[in-house]
């Protein structure tokens, strides 16, 4: 028994902590509401929610990078609606309802240009000028905002062509297609992260620029990079939406902003940049998703939901910080090894 | 002062502290075995020891911050006392000058001498007047003068010091502890802060001195306590004791102090600079620095030395003059050009320039060399980063527990270590070593020298920067004298005094 504890406690203490405690609260969560409510283990549940988790998800993506260089994209919501309605205007300009896979093609390759444009102009601001991210991504916000407006005048863009929606609402092999094209995108953004020169630079220069800089790493290219990645997905996140909805309004997920937010931090990544995982960030998408949709089933208010999001992320705030606690005791109990006393080899010389 | 005078000074004196038997273990861990210490008033006293050595654990128990385990015994006044808060120890009149000086930079400087005045309890309401009153008095008492108004962030660093000091004052302390209070002065800064130490000392304070300067700690103090490892090692009369003897009984072990210089003027020129000037940084700087060489730069803090490495590193640009390295001419449009071209650079400020701290050993070390951990795909291969980074801290013999730790929990002789490592990873023909000693171990710093001493065996070329000139005269094949952005003086060890290059350099 008193093994079984020391190997759980190493498992907690190890690298992969984080991962196993997220773990263990989505099984908690998934047998809460199987036992609650008896409609919620089944195929049906789970499918609605791979279908709606990938907006929220593609959108978090978009948020974990710039946070982990010690900065915010605020941003991220209405750059996906504006790169949306790149696309709807080039669908609209082939025919409409009647346009083509290539009118479609090249829409998607507009948008997600549009969304490297947008987000390369605050990296480069962040970067040479060195102006705060809130500031400049909520600057950027702002801006979007009244320029879909203005083009929208407030109201939605619709009339695509039918098979977009394959592309929202579609399965291959009983797994709904956007679910497909977020887990291509975690797993390129995990890859970015862990293996690449600019994963390892935005880990560093989140943690300390000036010292980054010192040793020989092009900071400057890199925190503008972080920025222009953050756009493309938060281009690809407005393609999903537009697909899901078969229709652009500019605000669309907006209340997702500050929860992209929060997914990361419930995800384990710090607030201050330098460290955080994809693999974290996205069982904590999970998480939120299975509340969300348990309580829908449940016939709870949607509020409810939202409410009970706060809840959760301040109760896992005070668990972290008692394991940390937890952890420091365990850490100070093992180096607390007997020592003798030392050998006093000097003799005791005073000069009094 | 011979031992029958002080003891009649002593006699005379009486005690103002008394600290018997004081242990302290922190989780098993212990910190204090069973040491003894004392005080009288208007004694200098310093506390020596190195980093872990039980210094500040002391200074804690004195001010309340721990309880000492077991059967301690604190007399103040000759008065035993129970258990000691902090706040008990301020009523008491013991003070701390801590070595970042926690001050408060917004407010100003009479704001922050009075701040103890008007905490709490006191007036309900800040009196600016009241302030002012107060720093003046403190500032009259010390005959100094301060712009009581001036935010103190605006102040140099050795006003801020100042104004710490006059903070304690303000509060008529009995004991007055002071933390490495030197650690950012210039020679000039720390004689005028020692007068006003002897000052106090002469108004009946009894001052604690914590410093790694030993020179200084000689020179300012009437008696050195000795820490090592917990235990007291003994009370030794300053007069009479040399920093030798005195690192000697610090670290437990022997090191000599010897002139390591050799003659290298035949070995082929690695840097040479021609003229080189940054208007308001340096000017007409053209110096040589061989293969295998070690040429030492001293002088005064702002004299420009670091400004020159800067722009050595591709951090800054010259405004006149031109260098070459290896013979042919560069021109850096960034630090990443100047390391690709082979010089390195150990930032003095080594917490926040030279590694990134909470980041991992391993990913410190492989930050410069990114390129060569490139596996297939552009991505970077874990294999060759793992052989890359236990062969450099095989090689330094670098104390770490595991490479994927955080670089802030090892002690700043190993930080020192894995700065080195990062940069001899990227093979470098021209090392900079910017004050490459400050915050490390008397012990730690001898192996560091070491480490140099190697690399310069095997060709390289290293730049010592400090402004410590017993480190460079002991260290360096040559040392240049820099005063005023200007190279005054070259001094070769073998032929000149240490004295001399003091004198030269303190003129």
């Amino acid at each position: 028994m008193r093994d079984g504890w020391a190997r759980l406690g190493r498992i907690f203490d190890g690298r992969q902590a984080e991962i196993v405690g997220l773990a263990a609260v989505l099984v908690l969560v998934l047998v809460a509401f199987g036992v609650t409510t008896p409609r919620f283990l089944t195929l049906g549940t789970f499918q609605s929610m791979a279908f709606q988790l990938p907006e929220l998800g593609l959108l978090t993506l978009a948020m974990l990078i710039p946070i982990l260089s010690g900065g915010l994209n605020l941003a991220v919501t209405f750059s996906a609606n504006i790169c949306a309605l790149v696309l709807a205007w080039t669908l609209q300009t082939f025919g409409g309802p009647d346009a083509g896979v290539f009118a479609f093609a090249l829409g998607v390759g507009l948008a997600l240009l549009t969304g490297f444009v947008i987000g390369t102009v605050m990296g480069l601001i962040v970067a040479f000028l060195g102006a705060h991210p809130i500031l400049v991504s909520l600057s950027m916000m702002i801006f979007l905002r009244g320029v879909g407006e203005l083009i929208t005048r407030g109201g939605d863009i619709s009339g695509f062509p039918a098979f977009v929606t394959t592309l929202g609402h579609g399965t291959v092999a009983a797994i709904p297609v956007p679910l497909i094209i977020f887990v291509i995108v975690a797993f390129a953004v995990h890859i970015v992260l862990t293996r690449t020169r600019l994963g390892f630079a935005t880990h560093m220069l989140g943690s300390n620029i000036e010292a980054t800089r010192y040793s020989g790493i092009n900071t400057k290219l890199s925190l503008t990079l972080v920025y222009s990645l953050s756009g493309v997905i938060a281009a690809v996140a407005g393609i999903i939406m537009l697909s899901r909805f078969n229709s652009v309004r500019i605000g669309h997920g907006e209340a997702y902003l500050l929860i992209t937010v929060l997914a990361c931090f419930l995800g384990g990544v710090d607030p201050f940049g330098g460290f955080g995982r994809t693999v974290s960030v996205v069982l904590a998408l999970i998480i939120l998703q299975a509340i969300s949709s348990g309580l829908n089933l449940m016939g709870a208010n949607q509020h409810l939901a939202t409410g009970l999001w706060g809840a959760f992320l301040i109760a896992v705030m005070v668990v972290r910080w008692g394991l940390g606690r937890w952890r420091a005791a365990r850490a100070s109990a093992a180096s607390a090894s007997p020592r003798a006393p030392p050998k006093n080899q000097t003799t005791k010389e005073t000069a009094r | 002062m011979s031992d029958a005078i002080r003891l009649q000074t002593a006699a005379a004196r009486p005690l103002v502290l008394q600290l018997k038997g004081i242990s302290k273990s922190f989780g098993g861990v212990q910190a204090l075995w069973d040491v003894d210490f004392e005080i009288a008033e208007g004694e200098i006293c310093c506390l020596a020891g190195e980093n872990g050595s039980g210094k500040s654990t002391l200074i804690k128990i004195i001010t309340g911050v721990h309880r000492p385990d077991g059967d301690a015994e604190i007399l103040f006044g000759g008065r035993r006392l129970g258990a000691l808060t902090p706040v008990t120890a301020r009523q008491l009149g013991v003070q701390v000058i801590w070595q970042d000086l926690s001050l408060f930079p917004h407010l100003t400087v009479a704001e922050n001498i009075a701040f103890e005045q008007n905490l709490g309890h006191r007036p309900r309401w800040a009196r600016r007047g009241a302030f002012r009153a107060v720093a003046q008095r403190v500032l009259d008492r010390l005959g100094l003068r301060l712009p009581l108004d001036t935010p103190v962030m605006d102040l140099a660093i050795a006003q801020r010091q100042v104004v710490a000091i006059c903070r304690a004052l303000a509060t008529d302390p009995k004991v007055l502890f002071m933390d490495e209070p030197t650690a950012s002065l210039t020679k000039a800064e720390t004689d005028a802060l020692l007068d006003v130490v002897r000052k106090l000392a002469r108004d009946g304070i009894a001052v604690v001195f914590v410093s790694h300067r030993l020179a200084e700690v000689l020179e300012i103090s009437e008696r050195v306590t000795v820490l090592r490892d917990g235990t007291k090692v003994g009370d030794f009369d300053s007069e009479g004791m040399t920093q030798r003897r005195l690192t000697e009984l610090m670290t437990g072990a022997t090191f000599d102090d010897e002139v390591h210089a050799r003659d290298r003027h035949d070995a082929p020129i690695v840097l040479q600079t021609d003229g080189l000037t940054r208007r308001g940084e340096y000017e007409d700087v053209s110096i040589t620095i061989r293969q295998g060489e070690v040429l030492g730069l001293t002088g005064l803090l702002g004299a420009g030395r670091t400004e020159l490495a800067a722009t050595l590193f591709g951090l800054t640009l010259p405004d006149l003059g031109s260098f070459s390295l290896g013979g042919q001419r560069m021109s850096f449009a960034s630090n990443r050009d100047a390391i690709e071209a082979g010089i390195s650079y150990v930032p003095e400020d080594r917490l926040s320039l030279g590694l990134v701290q909470p980041q991992s050993i391993a990913d410190n070390i492989v930050a410069p060399v990114l390129k060569r951990i490139m596996g297939t795909g552009g991505l970077i291969d874990r294999g060759t980063k793992d052989r890359l980074v236990g062969h450099w801290i095989d090689r330094l013999a670098i104390k770490v527990g595991k490479p994927d730790d955080a670089v802030s929990t090892l002690s700043g002789g190993n930080q020192q270590r894995v700065v080195l490592a990062k940069w001899l990873a990227t093979e470098p023909k021209l090392m900079i070593l910017d004050a490459p000693t400050v915050g490390v171990d008397v012990g730690a710093r001898a192996a560091i020298f070491e480490i140099v001493r190697g690399l310069a065996e095997a060709g390289m070329a290293i730049l010592l920067i400090s402004d410590e000139i017993p480190e460079v005269y002991f260290n360096t094949d040559r040392v240049l004298h820099m005063r005023d952005g200007r190279i005054v003086g070259e001094y070769r060890p073998r032929e000149t005094l240490m004295t001399a290059l003091e004198a030269a350099v303190h003129a």
